[in-house]
């Protein structure tokens, strides 16, 4: 097998020519048997990634309509054919926004505390118990923010505000970690030079760190917000489930659009009569698909917004 | 990327890379500062020291409402709550639902973990560089879609495309005791759980056991490479006993987020509350939070608070996954002959 | 046991890059060649050319031919991972296996190839080639313990064992010393002027003292300036080069004029 592709290879050369091609058939398979597989695992790893979008998509897409967004649930029932998810996008919008209101400020200063002043101790402990944080279960996050305020208003209390300070607990160890990050990246000599001007130390943090990192610092909290916005858990059991719009975050429950979707889930198929004319049976299903693809959209245009904010806000040349 | 994913930082300043600036500003003494520059820094510190505030709060108040149910007498307890289901005490309760929680969660993970490893390979030492990122972006996406989606997905499509799977497993396989039983006819069983929690694991292992993969000594796989190594050889003399550690934390961090997830687990399962090991047999096990999501809305004062007293359970479990895993990362970060 | 090396055309590229450019020499055996030249002047991406450790970078590839004993290296018949069993190589900075012990560093080339190895053969394999290596009575006493606990110089010669428990032919060096104190430096000089009885030796060194003492051949590589790549200016006996180079471009860096 070698003679032939050797044209100027001397007579001697044929071993070491054999040697030089040998693969050992074992290893190679071995080799080749592990690259499949690692690839195999990435492909199978791409597929409920597709199958999830595309049957969100092909089933959200049916009624995801200006009607759909625009009116609640109110005074539909049955297999009504009508209903929507604006009470869902009011309760939906309010709570996160809330939730965003809490955490935000608490994040960026912890997140400040570790990278301008902590040491010791406390910020060994702050860091670590951050990172412990971001894994509490998020039905743990309901119940503490329940149990916080049945303490303090009694008990069986359900409204915007504490779904808001669930979302919260959940929020603020992202915005941590994310700040954080952003503020390291900041380079030492800025700071230098600030504090070699004169300026105070809080006015360098704040006009200098702050300034440089603040894309960094936005594009975080949209991701912050993304993650928060698709937890169900601890929404059902804080604010808990209602048909028509509530705007006051204080006072009752509000519907949010991932309960929204447990909820058309578990109401299931409904039992139309055969010659009913007004009456769908999938139609808990549908609503829950175009609602699904509603909350993927959302999460999906949060992400969309942090890249962008990198992409254009970014400050060149940073260390 | 996520901050659930990120490298912890614990321990991370004694490497000190250029991206570190701030402890060479901090070293320089004790911070001497008056008026607004003091007020800012007690605003920062109080932040942090909130952080810490805000994890014993948790437990705190889950205690405290959880009071009433961990000493009312059992007697009481079951003739007030309906959905004890003759269990003596709530301890005999707890004991079913941490089964199953621990149960489908260690089925995700088993799932999970060598696809995740596979994909994490895949990005750090096959695909070309080129595309790597974008790859590794797609993997992260898994991680956008929120749970009650993955819950309808699982419930409506995965379901009845596995229920013939499990049906051709209980039929060849069930004289091994896993797939035994009478076969669930729609699927709602604790495997097919196990199935949707792994893909939602997969984001989360993969990007850890990424970053351990990345980071690699260069040396070391040129060594392995020029000893004449295949590419499979370099990956198990050089890699993957470098990221070993790493690989356990990544796997831990996903354990602690299967054991907590409740949506997958709510929609799909149909629940039981037994010690059982039937894994294609409806109404078998059920989890500790898909159990309170189900019983919390209609539940009286004493239910709930019996709910959160195994919501207790809950956290201190995945606490202590969350706390070792961490502790595990720490401590690689500061022994690891990286630099 | 050793083999000579001819280079033909030789490109090497870095994407679109060309690092270097239309390299021709020939490696003697069962001697040193030492590469020597400034800074980015592409000596040590040459030099991993010669055992196809090159093409290990994304992006990277080669033109020309490099052969060994008239087999071309880069033929498509050939494996690389083959060719890296005959061609070793040690590093700049020492890199065994952290998680492995002094004499599973020397046995990793071995163990891929081989896993059914006895014990009596493994232990002689390990004892010889630290004897090769001069290391053996240093660590025979703790060949369990781990390779990174030793001295960067130890460190250094058990890479050196470990590369020639494999038993390749040649044996590449990239500036194995650079990183080394000059008492591990002498010792890793006596070990090179031993091991060219029986390999063939190729070292990339910045030292030019050190290559006038370890080296019967050498190669000075100049670059015409930045992003221009890299040339091979002469080849002669070490001897004819540190006295009487032939071009001005030799005779200015080695005087210390510029590099």
């Amino acid at each position: 097998m070698t003679a032939a592709t050797a044209p100027v290879a001397p007579a001697g050369d044929a071993d070491l020519r054999r040697v030089l091609s040998a693969v050992d058939k074992g290893r190679r398979r071995r080799d080749r048997l592990m690259t499949g597989l690692v690839v195999g695992a990435f492909v199978v790893a791409m597929l409920p990634l597709v199958s999830v979008t595309w049957t969100v998509l092909a089933h959200g897409i049916e009624r995801f309509d200006a009607y759909f967004l625009t009116h609640s649930m109110r005074g539909v029932f049955g297999g009504m054919d009508a209903g929507g998810i604006y009470h869902a996008i009011v309760g939906t919008v309010e709570i996160t926004l809330f939730a965003t209101l809490i955490s935000v400020p608490i994040g960026l200063l912890t997140a400040i505390y570790l990278v301008e002043y902590g040491r010791g101790a406390l910020a060994r402990s702050v860091t670590f118990f951050v990172d412990v944080m971001t894994g509490i279960p998020s039905i743990v996050a309901g119940l503490f923010a329940y149990a916080l305020f049945a303490v303090i208003l009694g008990p069986g209390v359900r409204m915007g505000i504490v779904g808001s300070v669930a979302l919260s607990v959940l929020m603020i160890p992202v915005v941590v970690r994310s700040c954080e990050e952003m503020l390291r990246l900041v380079p030492n000599e800025l700071r230098e030079a600030a504090l070699a001007l004169g300026v105070p130390r809080w006015l360098t943090i704040v006009k200098v760190v702050l300034r440089t990192a603040v894309a960094g610092i936005g594009t975080g909290v949209m991701i912050a917000i993304a993650r928060v916005i698709g937890e169900t858990a601890p929404l059902l059991v804080t604010v808990g489930v209602i048909d028509s719009i509530n705007f006051n975050l204080f006072e009752g429950r509000m519907m949010t659009l991932p309960v929204y979707v447990y909820r058309q889930y578990q109401q299931g198929l409904v039992p139309c009569a055969p010659d009913a004319v007004d009456c769908v049976a999938t139609i808990n299903y549908d609503r829950a698909w175009a609602a699904a693809l509603t909350l993927i959209l959302i999460v999906m245009l949060l992400n969309l917004v942090a890249r962008l904010i990198t992409r254009f806000f970014a400050p060149k040349n940073l260390g | 990327m996520t901050s659930t994913t990120s490298p912890p930082t614990a321990g991370r300043r004694s490497d000190g890379p250029p991206s570190r600036p701030a402890p060479a500003l901090r070293r320089s003494g004790r911070v001497r500062d008056r008026g607004a520059s003091r007020v800012f820094r007690w605003a920062a510190t109080g932040a942090g020291a909130l952080i810490l505030v805000v994890l014993a709060a948790v437990a705190v108040f889950l205690v405290l409402r959880a009071w009433p149910a961990l000493t009312t007498p059992a007697a009481e307890l079951t003739e007030k709550i309906t959905w004890l289901r003759g269990a003596d005490s709530l301890a005999a309760f707890v004991g079913p639902l941490v089964f199953g929680t621990v149960l489908a969660a260690a089925l995700a993970l088993l799932i999970a973990t060598p696809i995740a490893l596979g994909i994490a390979l895949f990005i750090s030492h096959y695909a070309p560089r080129r595309l790597a990122s974008g790859l590794g972006y797609l993997v992260d996406l898994l991680a956008a879609i929120p749970s009650v989606v993955y819950g309808l997905w699982g419930a409506l499509v995965l379901a009845p495309l596995v229920q013939p799977v499990w049906a051709w497993l209980n039929r060849y396989l069930g004289w091994i005791p896993l797939f035994g039983g009478d076969v669930s006819p729609t699927a709602r069983v604790i495997l097919t759980v196990g199935l949707v929690l792994a893909v939602m694991l997969l984001p989360i292992i993969t990007a850890v056991s990424r970053e351990v993969f990345l980071q690699t000594p260069r040396l070391h796989e040129e060594a392995a490479l020029a000893l004449g190594a295949t590419r499979w050889e370099m990956i198990r003399t050089a890699v993957l006993p470098f990221a070993r550690s790493g690989i356990i934390s990544a796997a831990m961090l996903g354990l602690g987020r299967a054991l907590g997830e409740t949506m997958a687990v709510l929609m799909i399962l149909s629940p039981g509350f037994l010690y059982s090991f039937k894994l294609l047999v409806a109404g078998q096990q059920q989890t500790i939070a898909a159990n309170i999501a189900a019983q919390f809305p209609e539940a009286n004062p004493l239910g709930v608070s019996a709910l959160i007293a195994t919501g207790l359970a809950l956290f201190v479990i995945t606490l202590l996954v969350n706390m070792a895993a961490r502790a595990i990362v720490a401590r690689r970060k500061d022994f690891s002959g990286a630099n | 046991m050793s083999q000579r090396i001819d280079v033909k055309d030789l490109n090497i590229f870095y994407g679109d890059f060309r690092a270097v450019a239309d390299i021709e020499m020939a490696v003697e055996p069962r001697s040193v060649t030492a590469f020597i030249g400034p800074s980015g002047c592409g000596k040590s991406t040459f030099l991993r050319t010669l055992n196809r450790m090159h093409e290990v970078i994304p992006g990277a590839r080669v033109e020309g031919t490099v052969a060994m004993d008239g087999v071309d290296l880069y033929g498509n018949d050939i494996d690389p991972v083959a060719v890296r069993r005959q061609v070793g190589m040690v590093f700049q900075r020492p890199n065994p296996f952290p998680t492995m012990s002094i004499a599973e560093n020397v046995l990793a080339g071995v163990r891929l190839n081989n896993r059914r190895i006895s014990k009596g053969d493994a232990q002689d394999l390990v004892e010889a080639s630290l004897r090769g290596a001069n290391l053996w009575n240093e660590v025979k006493d703790r060949l369990d313990r781990p390779g990174s606990g030793l001295s960067g110089g130890q460190q250094q010669r058990l890479c050196i064992a470990r590369a020639i428990a494999v038993k390749p032919q040649v044996l590449l060096m990239d500036e194995p010393c650079s990183a080394l104190d000059p008492i591990s430096t002498l010792a890793i000089e006596d070990l090179i002027a031993e091991l060219k009885a029986s390999y063939t030796i190729v070292i990339v060194t910045h030292n030019m003292q050190q290559a006038a003492r370890v080296s019967d051949r050498t190669a000075f590589f100049n670059l015409a300036g930045t992003g221009q790549p890299g040339r091979l200016v002469e080849i002669d006996e070490t001897s004819t080069i540190f006295s009487s180079p032939r071009e001005q471009s030799t005779e200015d860096y080695i005087s210390g004029r510029f590099g």
